[in-house]
């Protein structure tokens, strides 16, 4: 077992590979090794290495990449349910504070 | 009319443009040191712009890095015998992974920053390198479009710049790849442990005047008397949460945060129990309050590690929470009760 890896089957990633164009960007940007590409297009390593940080689906030109993506924090999460808003590593209230 | 102006205005737009070295000083360690325990670390951060180090011309490279301190220090004492401009982006004074996460760090704010700093009259060639770690903010192929600067990705660490640069801007898979190491885990530890600090105080006054209770009343002398074993437990569980289960992270059972902590909680209880007895309702009130808290400390280390997601710490928290708020509520009366036996 990959030590550093977080929970099982809960990453929401999804490639849609009849969009991909082998552009190569998602490999380059991911900071877990998720993707290879293989034949010009792109295809998943592992999904259970993904923390949906959202960097793939922001650099995919061509769209073949969603995930919902956010803070993996749980302060952040419980700074969402009480400020009933998204969630944001403890920031969003008081502007200008730095944090995580 | 002013000829000193006109003069001033012929010289290189880069003439005042800040320049920095690439060596820390004491005050730069002894700031660094000083935000990794979490003092003043709301408020360091520099002034956004474009920034000179050794003495770069229109053909250096671009570095792009935000305006916390820690970052820009990490970034400027990496490019030792470089010339090369450093672009500091407006991110609030949070660094670049963090920032990306919550668009200051933006597509936006490097194409505003590109054009602020004139950066397009400054260098001839049409390419800035942004460290990989900034890319869930920007979208590359949108700031080519807008601003006509080619994003290259950097690598994850300033320190493997200089590799990357004789590569020919090539960063290897390990250099692409996010590790948590012991070194790096151990330099969060502090600020984590120093967040909780007046939670925990508040937390070891309750117990305390709470191992006062008896039938005859609430007793300042039972205080002293039996105040420690409660105070010792939850500094125990405290430390257990933050310190011990962090920095063990790999070897501790379990993937989910709070089962972690709540394992570090247990053992921390075993051996405060053997050391020091007590009855049994006491020590299996303690277990529980342990065992909650060290659960709940690192559940919240989530947000300091590297690679926990938004829905695997949302799916562990759906049954952590009213797992600890249930066994600290237990624990709690367990406590209240064994004092009036």
């Amino acid at each position: 077992m990959n030590k550093m890896q977080y929970l099982k089957d809960v990453a929401t990633l999804k490639l849609e590979t009849s969009l991909c164009t082998g552009c190569g960007m998602c490999a380059i940007v991911c900071p877990h090794d998720v993707f290879k590409i293989h034949s010009g297009k792109a295809v998943l390593n592992d999904i259970n290495d993904c923390m949906e940080c959202g960097a793939c689906m922001k650099n995919c030109r061509s769209g073949a990449l969603t995930v919902r993506s956010g803070v993996g924090c749980a302060a952040g999460i419980i700074n969402g349910i009480l400020n009933n808003s998204e969630p944001t590593c403890g920031c969003s209230n008081t502007k200008e504070k730095a944090c995580c | 009319m002013d000829l000193s102006l006109n003069l001033q205005s012929l010289k290189p737009l880069s003439y005042k443009i800040p320049s920095v070295s690439t060596v820390l000083d004491f005050k730069d360690y002894l700031g660094t040191i000083k935000v990794r325990w979490g003092i003043g670390r709301d408020n360091y951060s520099i002034n956004p712009g474009l920034y000179k180090i050794g003495n770069p011309n229109n053909e250096s490279d671009v570095f792009v890095s935000a305006n916390y301190k820690l970052s820009f220090d990490t970034l400027r004492k990496n490019l030792t015998g470089i010339n090369a401009w450093i672009l500091v982006i407006d991110t609030k004074g949070v660094n670049v992974w963090c920032a990306a996460g919550k668009d200051t760090f933006s597509t936006n704010n490097i194409i505003q920053s590109v054009k602020n700093s004139s950066l397009g009259d400054i260098v001839k060639h049409r390419k800035i390198i942004i460290p990989q770690l900034g890319a869930p903010g920007i979208a590359a192929h949108i700031v080519k479009e807008q601003s006509g600067f080619k994003v290259i990705y950097g690598p994850i660490h300033a320190k493997d710049i200089k590799t990357f640069l004789q590569a020919g801007y090539k960063a290897s898979p390990e250099m692409r790849k996010v590790t948590f190491p012991f070194k790096e885990r151990a330099k969060l530890i502090p600020v984590d442990f120093m967040y909780g600090k007046y939670k925990l105080m508040a937390l070891l006054m309750l117990f305390f005047v709470l191992s006062g209770l008896d039938k005859r009343g609430i007793l300042f002398s039972k205080m002293l008397e039996t105040g420690f074993f409660p105070v010792i437990n939850i500094i125990g569980a405290y430390i257990a949460g933050i310190v011990i289960v962090p920095s063990m992270l790999p070897y501790i059972p379990f993937r989910a945060f709070s089962l972690k902590g709540a394992f570090g909680g247990a053992v921390s209880t075993f051996i405060l129990c053997f050391f020091f007895h007590q009855s049994t309702l006491e020590m299996i009130s303690m277990g529980a309050i342990n065992v909650s808290i060290a659960s709940f400390v690192t559940m919240n280390f989530t947000g300091s590690s590297t690679f926990t997601s938004l829905s695997g710490v949302k799916k562990e928290m759906k049954w952590s929470i009213p797992f600890q708020i249930g066994l600290s509520a237990t624990g709690l009366m367990l406590f209240i009760i064994s004092k009036f036996l």
